[in-house]
Order: structure tokens, then C-alpha cells, then sequence
């Protein structure tokens, strides 16, 4: 691990400060692979997240932006490469070792992952009863201000199979941001949401951006990216070819960014 | 002729060659789950070993497999003594032995099967349950989300589901000791004219602590194989929905075929060492 040099990718799109060194580094990716057999999905893919900023990460079907955002949170283990948060290499930390750094670093599942067993009240507080050490009533009380910043109040007896498909994916990230977590990390948060679920869940990411939270938001919603993020990452032959400002990648004449966005615009209309 | 030869021979190395790589793949899958059984037991001793511990959970697990399987495992225990009671009665009655009746059931049903047929219930009833319901949580990423929330699987999952297969299963065999015990003794009384105290007395003349004992024994075994192969095939579920159904179903005929193949070196084993037979 760790064993190509990480100057190799130094000049690599995703390395590059765009706030010349004002903001402070969040997460620092440095050159992941990862191969799965003998198809290889990561080739070097390396990107810096910068605090509270939100990167959008693009990139084709199995281009492996998913991985990516899985091995952040050590779900997945890379091959080969470094992930750097709070001066700890995390692809180096046993499972155990990686518990507290997933209270700080949490995860928004595409469908939500809610704990089908237990009630909308019972998945939040979940988080609250594990890691911090707040009395039952405290947790009920933060439970109700949390649904209320979602706009499921009244929903705490639900169980997830009653909910919607958006109020489900709501309920998975009122879970992954309840702790306050320093950086959170959206698996294709919008994917399968009607126009009103999406625009409602995006305004609640909106609220939590002007909380100064950070980021990776992995998508195939280019509008919804272009709204959300602060700075673009384009995944592509397991690496990343292009990361920019949201307003530079609207405007980029690069062929593979103008293929992929009209592309994606295309297939997400 | 020489043609026809060639494509004879060419034919029977191909299914050969089948017949080689299927050995082959079965024989890996088998490695494969003798590693993960080992790797996944010794996880759970590690994990035993320090906090958070979840009792409720295992309190939960305790209730779903010990109380809401009684009915189950009280029918079938009912049914064995019962038929044990009229097979063994009319089958001695030909030799003059109906009087042996309750020393033979009250030996066969504590020794096996009590054990045995509890365990193939769990195995069918508990085993598929924790099967389907772990494999569904894998689908559907809430095992991984377990682990993103920063807390273990291993502790959340496996372990209360372990425990109380080990606390619950040998308390559900002597329940249903007790109740095929129970139906022999009724049925040897209407069917037999064994008059019921005649039997309670030699049910207790005949059976030793060590008979309950190591039937009890072997559930314990039983137990923690269903369980750690229930939960072990859940939590390597891939393949959605058809994958559920293909752990469910696997988990039961591994389940059932283990209980039946450990009892006869179990039985061997206790033959040995612990029944006084002489």
C-alpha cells in the first residue's frame, strides 16, 4: 500500500488547490487502486476535498465513482494508495480502528439503508445511542428537531417500508448527519427521486451546506451536481481526468467533459 | 472410423474436464466455507471480548428462536413420543417386550431424538429466518451501514443470534424431551395398557443425568454450527433477491445434513466415553 509515489500524480487533475492554499484539506485521495479480478476500476485515482467544500464526483456506469466514495469510508479496501483524513492514512486502520473515524466521516446510501426492523424515531436515534452518551430523552428531542429540519415530522413510528422512496432517502440522511459529521459522503443521493422529492432532498443538502459541511457528492444528476457542488470530478479509465469549479466545467470546451455532460443530460432527461 | 474415434475420445475429455472443474469448484467452495466459518468464529471471540454489549438483542434473539418456536417444537415432540411409543409397543409386543416400551423411548428420545428433530426444526425454522434476514440486510446495504455508523456487525448481527441459539436450543430439547416423553407415556397408557405410573417410574429408573446431558450436548453443537452458517451465508449474500432465497435454501440443507452427520460421531463419541452400557 502506499507503495507507488505519490509526486507521480502530482500534477494530477484532482491534486490541484483551486482555493491557492485559504482553505484547509479535508480528505486527501492519493493514487487508489483497485481491481476486482482481472477487471481494474481504479488506476491512480487521486483528488483532494477541501473543508466545506462539496465536490461532485461524475463518471460513467461501473467507472467505479462508487468504490471511490466506499473505500472514503473504508467499506472497501483499495489495492494500493493512500486516504488521508485528520493525519491518518485510513486504508491502513483495522476495522475496529476506522469505528471512530465513521462517526466523523459518515455515509448517505443510495436508498436510504435504513434498518428495516426498526421505526424512522428508532433508525435515528440509532447513531445517538452508539456513539454519544445522551440521556433517552435528549436523544428523543434531537430525534424530533432532526425530522423536523427534513420535513417528516410525526413520521418517528414509521417503519421504513411505509415510507417513500424520498422520505426514505431523507430518513438515510437525517441518520448519516445527526452525529455532525465533518464530512459526508452522498452515494447518488437523487437517483430514482421524482422532480419534487429531488428538489426537496436537495434543499436539505443546501441547508446543510450552509452549515459548512464537506462533501463528495457522487451523481449521475448533472443539474443536481451543478447545484449542489462546489468544484467537479470527472472519474474516467480509472482515473480523474478533469476536477474544476462548477462554473469551468460548464464552460469547458474539453471533449470529454462536453461528451459527458450532454450525455448525462441526455440520459438523466 | 478413424474420424468417428477421435470425436469419441475428444467428447469423453470434454465431459471429463467438466466433470473435473465442477469437483474442483465444489471443492473450493467448500474451502472457502470451512475458512470463512473459521475466520468468522474467530472474529466473534475476538469481538466477545470487549464492550459495547448488546443483551437486548440477545434477549430479542433469545424470545424469536426459543419461545416463538415452543408450539413447533411441542407438536413435533408430542408426534415422536406418540408414534415412538405405538411403533416400539407393537413392534415388542411380537417378542413379549411391550413392558420395555418406556426404558426404549425414554433412551432414544432424550439421547436422540429430542436433539436431533429440535435441531432440524431450528435448523428449518431459525436457520432460514436468520439466513433471509441477514442476506436481505446485505442487499440492501444495511450491513454496510452498520459498519458506516461505526459500529460492528459481528456484535450487532452474529453474536446475539450465536448466544441465543446456544441458550435457546438445549432448553427447547429438554422441552420437547419432556413433552414426546409425555405423549408415549399417554399413548402407551390408552393404546398399550401401560398404565401411566408403571411408565413415569421406568423413564426414571432407566434415564441418567448424563443422557440429558449429552443429548443436550449435541444441540450445542448443532446450535452454533445453524447459527454461525445462517449468519456466516447472510453476510456473503451477493445477487439480490435470488441470492436470499439461494442462502435461505442452502443454509437449510447445510444445516440439516451437518446435524444428521455430526449426531453419528457424536453418538459414536458419547458411546465412548460417556454411556456406561455394560
Amino acid at each position: 500500500m502506499g507503495g507507488r509515489n505519490s509526486t507521480e500524480s502530482a500534477e494530477d487533475a484532482g491534486r490541484v488547490d483551486p482555493y491557492g492554499g485559504k482553505r484547509k484539506l479535508a480528505l486527501d485521495v492519493v493514487e487508489l487502486h483497485k481491481a476486482y479480478g482481472e477487471k481494474r476500476v481504479h488506476r491512480g485515482v487521486s483528488f483532494r476535498v477541501y473543508e466545506g467544500e462539496i465536490l461532485g464526483l461524475f463518471g460513467g456506469s461501473g467507472s467505479g465513482k462508487s468504490v471511490v466514495l466506499r473505500s472514503l469510508i473504508g467499506l472497501e479496501r483499495p489495492d494500493e494508495g493512500q486516504i488521508l483524513f485528520e493525519g491518518k492514512d485510513l486504508t491502513q486502520l483495522t476495522e475496529r480502528e476506522l469505528m471512530p473515524y465513521r462517526t466523523r466521516i459518515s455515509y448517505v446510501f443510495q436508498n436510504g439503508a435504513l434498518f428495516d426492523s426498526l421505526t424512522v424515531e428508532e433508525n435515528l436515534s440509532y447513531p445517538l445511542e452508539e456513539h454519544t452518551a445522551l440521556s433517552p430523552g435528549q436523544i428523543h428531542k434531537k430525534v424530533q428537531e432532526m425530522l423536523v429540519t427534513i420535513d417528516m415530522p410525526g413520521s418517528n413510528d414509521l417503519l421504513p417500508a411505509e415510507l417513500s422512496g424520498g422520505m426514505q432517502k431523507r430518513a438515510g440522511l437525517a441518520r448519516a448527519i445527526i452525529l455532525e459529521p465533518k464530512v459526508i459522503l452522498f452515494d447518488e443521493p437523487t437517483a430514482g427521486l421524482d422532480p419534487i422529492n429531488t428538489k426537496r432532498l436537495l434543499e436539505n443538502i443546501k441547508k446543510l451546506k450552509k452549515t459548512g459541511i464537506t462533501g463528495v457528492f457522487v451523481t449521475h444528476d448533472i443539474p443536481s451536481a451543478f447545484e449542489i457542488a462546489d468544484r467537479i470530478a470527472i472519474l474516467h479509465e480509472g482515473r480523474i481526468k478533469v476536477c474544476d469549479t462548477v462554473d469551468n466545467i460548464k464552460e469547458s470546451k474539453d471533449p470529454l467533459v462536453r461528451s459527458f455532460i450532454s450525455e448525462a443530460i441526455i440520459h438523466h432527461h | 472410423m478413424a474420424g468417428s474415434a477421435t470425436g469419441s475420445s475428444s467428447r469423453q475429455l470434454n465431459l471429463l474436464t467438466t466433470a473435473f472443474s465442477r469437483m474442483g469448484a465444489k471443492l473450493i467452495s467448500l474451502v472457502q466455507f470451512c475458512g470463512g466459518i473459521a475466520l468468522l468464529t474467530a472474529q466473534m471471540f475476538r469481538e466477545l471480548l470487549y464492550p459495547p454489549f448488546y443483551f437486548r438483542l440477545t434477549i430479542q434473539q433469545i424470545y424469536y428462536i426459543g419461545i416463538q418456536s415452543f408450539l413447533l417444537v411441542a407438536v413435533t415432540g408430542l408426534a415422536v413420543g406418540t408414534v415412538m411409543s405405538l411403533q416400539f409397543g407393537y413392534g415388542l409386543a411380537k417378542f413379549g417386550g411391550t413392558l420395555y416400551v418406556p426404558k426404549v423411548v425414554a433412551l432414544t428420545v432424550s439421547r436422540e431424538m429430542g436433539p436431533v428433530f429440535t435441531s432440524l426444526l431450528v435448523a428449518g425454522r431459525i436457520g432460514s429466518g436468520m439466513a433471509s434476514e441477514i442476506a436481505s440486510m446485505k442487499v440492501t446495504q444495511q450491513i454496510d451501514a452498520i459498519r458506516a455508523l461505526g459500529t460492528s456487525p459481528i456484535k450487532r448481527i452474529v453474536i446475539p443470534r450465536v448466544l441465543a441459539c446456544l441458550i435457546a436450543l438445549p432448553v427447547l430439547t429438554l422441552f420437547a424431551d419432556y413433552i414426546a416423553l409425555y405423549g408415549a407415556m399417554v399413548v402407551a397408557s390408552h393404546e398399550l395398557n401401560i398404565k401411566s405410573e408403571f411408565f413415569f417410574a421406568k423413564v426414571i429408573e432407566t434415564l441418567q443425568m448424563a443422557d440429558l446431558l449429552t443429548g443436550m450436548a449435541k444441540t450445542v453443537v448443532f446450535a452454533f454450527f445453524i447459527s454461525l452458517c445462517a449468519c456466516w451465508k447472510g453476510l456473503n449474500t451477493e445477487g439480490g433477491t435470488q441470492g436470499v432465497g439461494n442462502s435461505t435454501t442452502w443454509v437449510v440443507v447445510a444445516s440439516s445434513i451437518f446435524i444428521m452427520v455430526a449426531d453419528v460421531f457424536l453418538t459414536k463419541l458419547f458411546i465412548i466415553t460417556v454411556y456406561n452400557e455394560g
